[in-house]
């Protein structure tokens, strides 16, 4: 099989590497070679991050490139705008449609885009956007953003929801299990 | 069984397979995690070292005792680390000696793009690098045969890419080592001339003797290819590259050890294809070697030597297809890291920003205090260089900047090498204002502990620094404590401090807002009625404070409720902060 590519962007501090790390789990579990890459000190507070998350017969390289993700998974609006490039022809991009203004923005030195939405379709982008915190905060708690997204990505992949439940309680703190397994429910259902 | 492993983890792992005992080091990205995960084992004693000469000349002495030992660190504090490492090269060691350095091509948390690879080199020690986490296990097993076979201490050389992916590995039994017996041999570890004399030549020696071995080890090794105008030399993160855009196409040379290199190895791999490329991120390392021992190779007038290298980059270099995705035409802005909501170093750069000071910097979380909004520092070069810039500066200036000039550096990187700085501002005399930002832990790399917070990398109680009697210790008689939450005490002191005829320490105290046990008051609140749209509350640059058609509006899921804020605003919108 050809190594496949999940991008997972959004902003520090927006709980981007619990994801990867479910997704990590998932994919080992299926008998994949996974390799999963992000970077830590600087590009996290509040900057832009991005975590990749490869996997096939066998992974060589730890990050993916322009053009090369078959799923970008966003938590952030302006974030999915900045990393559409990566996406593939033929790529489904998910994001949360959530605004967070970055600095530059707070102090007035630049405006936040518009209609982002409708311009990365016009990109001829599968683009499935949604407010991803409104369902995070139903299930509980504004911070389960990141399994309601992964919730929204699984019906992308052919696992069975127990699966997804077992790398769910593999990757979470047993006080915080109920909480997201109805946030990745309520993500998968959206 | 099979798990996946992020790179310092797998380091970590095999320190404990090769039954390493003892490690000591200080932190840095993206080194950090290895000591981390290495304290996670009962069987390994691990500690933070106030700064990289200090864990390295301790971990020689546990060597020295007879115990397997390690010691990590960024590029850069090689730097600091690099008075002992050159002579431990010539005592060689007891027990095995492992030196963890982790580089950071791209500069993703760097003050510099520097190669570390020229240490290996320069310091005649030998050096292996890892490409994914089941080599770094592996690498590290191996660099402790090597370091007792060869008597030498050893590099494990990792990237930014190496260190902070995660891989596939299976984990084995630790091996059980005797602690080996202290032998007295001045002719060997006392380095004064007459015994150097001696060990340099030995020291010479053995690296013929780990050039021969480099010939026939496993961790260097030919990979067959169907496709023979092209042979790849290449190491490291940039060998999952070449093989992601080739694969099995072209005959590829994987080199895991990178000091000292191989000769006949490069020589016979270069005979069997017509063109040699050499894959190396940073320097020429491998390929200025290749060019000195005859063989005719291209690598740096492909790529350069500046950043990371990826799977496209090396397509579009060597003529292979990279794919192309389709950006956004309009301008997406920058989203820079900040200092988080209710960071306590914001307060403080708000007041050095509004008395127009010159602020020497340092190295830490502050030095966000660089950007927009806040724009309060005048330079950034290396642990502890704000202490020492600003003796110079102000002497320089003949007491002209001694009136509008401070240092700014954090608890952690003052027990570094600030101190020392500070040592010669009392002793030469200048008339200097240094300011201590006291968060009470390491926080850009992720809150480790130090000398000043009063535990140890455990999380047991330890031993705590006071501050104020160091400073006084060394001669600095004013000495002032503020709260960078309270402006109008900051503003006050900062003034007052600079006008005194002497040198002075202000300690700017208040836990980093990130800490578990800090307790916070909670989101402001917020009149919007009385509000006019003014926005004096955005100059402190706080990421959750912006304004929506005209009135402030607070991120509730930001906001810590430190109310600096409040003290920016004339109009009473923000409601009195309760003290949490």
């Amino acid at each position: 099989m050809q190594t496949k590519n999940i991008m997972i962007v959004g902003v520090g501090g927006q709980g981007t590497l619990l994801a990867s790390k479910l997704l990590g789990r998932i994919l080992l579990s299926k008998g994949y070679d996974v390799k999963v890459s992000e970077v830590h000190g600087m590009s996290q507070r509040g900057g832009s991050v991005v975590t990749y998350v490869r996997y096939g017969d066998k992974v060589y390289s730890p990050v993916i490139d322009k053009g090369e993700a078959d799923y970008i998974v966003s938590f952030e609006m302006l974030e999915a705008a900045r990393w559409v490039e990566y996406l593939k022809q033929g790529g489904k991009m998910i994001t949360n449609t959530q605004q967070v203004n970055p600095m530059p923005v707070i102090i007035g030195a630049c405006e936040y885009p518009t209609e982002l939405e409708a311009k990365i379709k016009n990109l001829g982008v599968d683009l499935n956007a949604f407010d991803a915190l409104s369902l995070a905060e139903a299930a509980g708690n504004s911070k389960a953003v990141n399994i309601v997204l992964m919730g929204k990505l699984s019906k992308y992949f052919d696992f069975t929801i127990e699966e997804w439940m077992t790398a769910i309680e593999q990757s979470v703190p047993p006080k915080f299990l109920e909480l997201n397994k109805k946030a990745f429910l309520l993500g998968r259902e959206a | 069984m099979k798990k996946l492993m992020l790179g310092n983890e797998a380091v970590a792992r095999g320190l404990y397979e090769a039954g390493c005992s003892f490690v000591s080091s200080y932190p840095g990205t993206p080194s950090t995690e290895i000591t981390e995960y290495a304290a996670k084992y009962n069987e390994i004693y691990a500690e933070w070292a106030p700064n990289e000469k200090v864990a390295l000349e301790t971990a020689f002495g546990a060597c020295l005792a007879g115990k397997r030992s390690f010691c990590g660190m960024k590029h850069v504090g090689v730097n600091v680390a690099a008075d002992p490492l050159f002579t431990v090269a010539y005592t060689g060691v007891n027990a095995g000696l492992i030196i963890g350095v982790a580089d950071d091509p791209g500069m993703h948390s760097s003050q510099n793009e520097q190669d570390s690879r020229h240490y290996a080199i320069a310091s005649k020690i030998p050096m292996l690098e890892p490409s994914d986490s089941a080599e770094s296990i592996a690498f590290v097993k191996e660099a402790f045969e090597i370091s007792e076979k060869f008597d030498t201490p050893i590099f494990i050389k990792m990237c930014t890419r190496v260190a902070h992916s995660q891989s596939v590995i299976e984990e084995s039994e630790r091996l059980e080592i005797a602690q080996k017996e202290y032998v007295k041999n001045g002719e060997k570890y006392i380095m004064m001339p007459g015994n150097a004399k001696k060990r340099h030549p030995i020291v010479e020696q053995r690296t013929l003797d780990l050039i021969a071995y480099a010939e026939t080890a496993w961790f260097n090794r030919t990979e067959e290819g169907s496709d023979n105008t092209v042979g790849i030399i290449t190491s490291s993160t940039s060998y999952q590259y070449v093989k992601e855009v080739f694969g099995d196409k072209y005959p590829v040379l994987k080199l895991g050890m990178i000091n000292p290199l191989p000769i006949n190895k490069i020589k016979d791999f270069a005979k069997t294809v017509k063109n040699v490329i050499v894959v190396e991120e940073l320097d020429g390392i491998i390929e200025t070697h290749c060019k000195n021992i005859g063989v005719n190779v291209a690598g740096k007038e492909i790529f350069g030597n500046i950043g990371e290298f990826s799977q496209n980059l090396v397509a579009e270099k060597l003529g292979g297809e990279a794919p192309k995705g389709v950006a956004l035409s309009e301008n997406i802005p920058m989203r820079p890291p900040v200092m988080c909501a209710g960071c306590p170093h914001r307060g403080l750069f708000y007041t050095l920003k509004k008395n127009k000071l010159t602020v020497m910097g340092d190295i830490g979380c502050y030095t966000l205090g660089a950007v927009a909004p806040l724009t309060a520092i005048d330079s950034t070069i290396c642990m502890g260089a704000s202490v020492s810039s600003i003796h110079g500066f102000n002497k320089a200036n003949d007491g002209a900047t001694d009136k509008n000039t401070v240092a700014v550096i954090g608890d952690s990187t003052f027990m570094h090498s600030g101190v020392t700085g500070l040592i010669n501002i009392a002793y030469n005399g200048s008339n200097s204002t240094v300011i201590i930002l006291d968060n009470s832990i390491t926080g850009m790399t992720g809150h480790q502990q130090n000398p000043t917070t009063g535990y140890n990398l455990k999380g047991d109680p330890a031993s705590k620094i006071d501050l104020e009697a160091l400073c006084r210790s060394v001669g600095i008689n004013s000495v002032r404590v503020v709260d960078p939450y309270n402006l109008s005490e900051c503003d006050t002191v900062i003034k007052e401090e600079l006008q005194k005829e002497e040198p002075s320490v202000i300690i700017s105290r208040r836990p980093c807002a990130l800490l578990k046990y800090v307790k916070h008051a909670g989101p402001i609140k917020v009149n919007t009625d009385k509000c006019i749209g003014c926005k004096s509350c955005m100059r402190i640059g706080c990421p959750a404070i912006s304004v929506i058609d005209g009135k402030v509006k607070i991120d509730n899921t930001l906001c810590t409720g430190c109310g600096v804020c409040s003290q920016m605003c004339k109009f009473d919108v923000f409601e009195n902060v309760k003290e949490a």
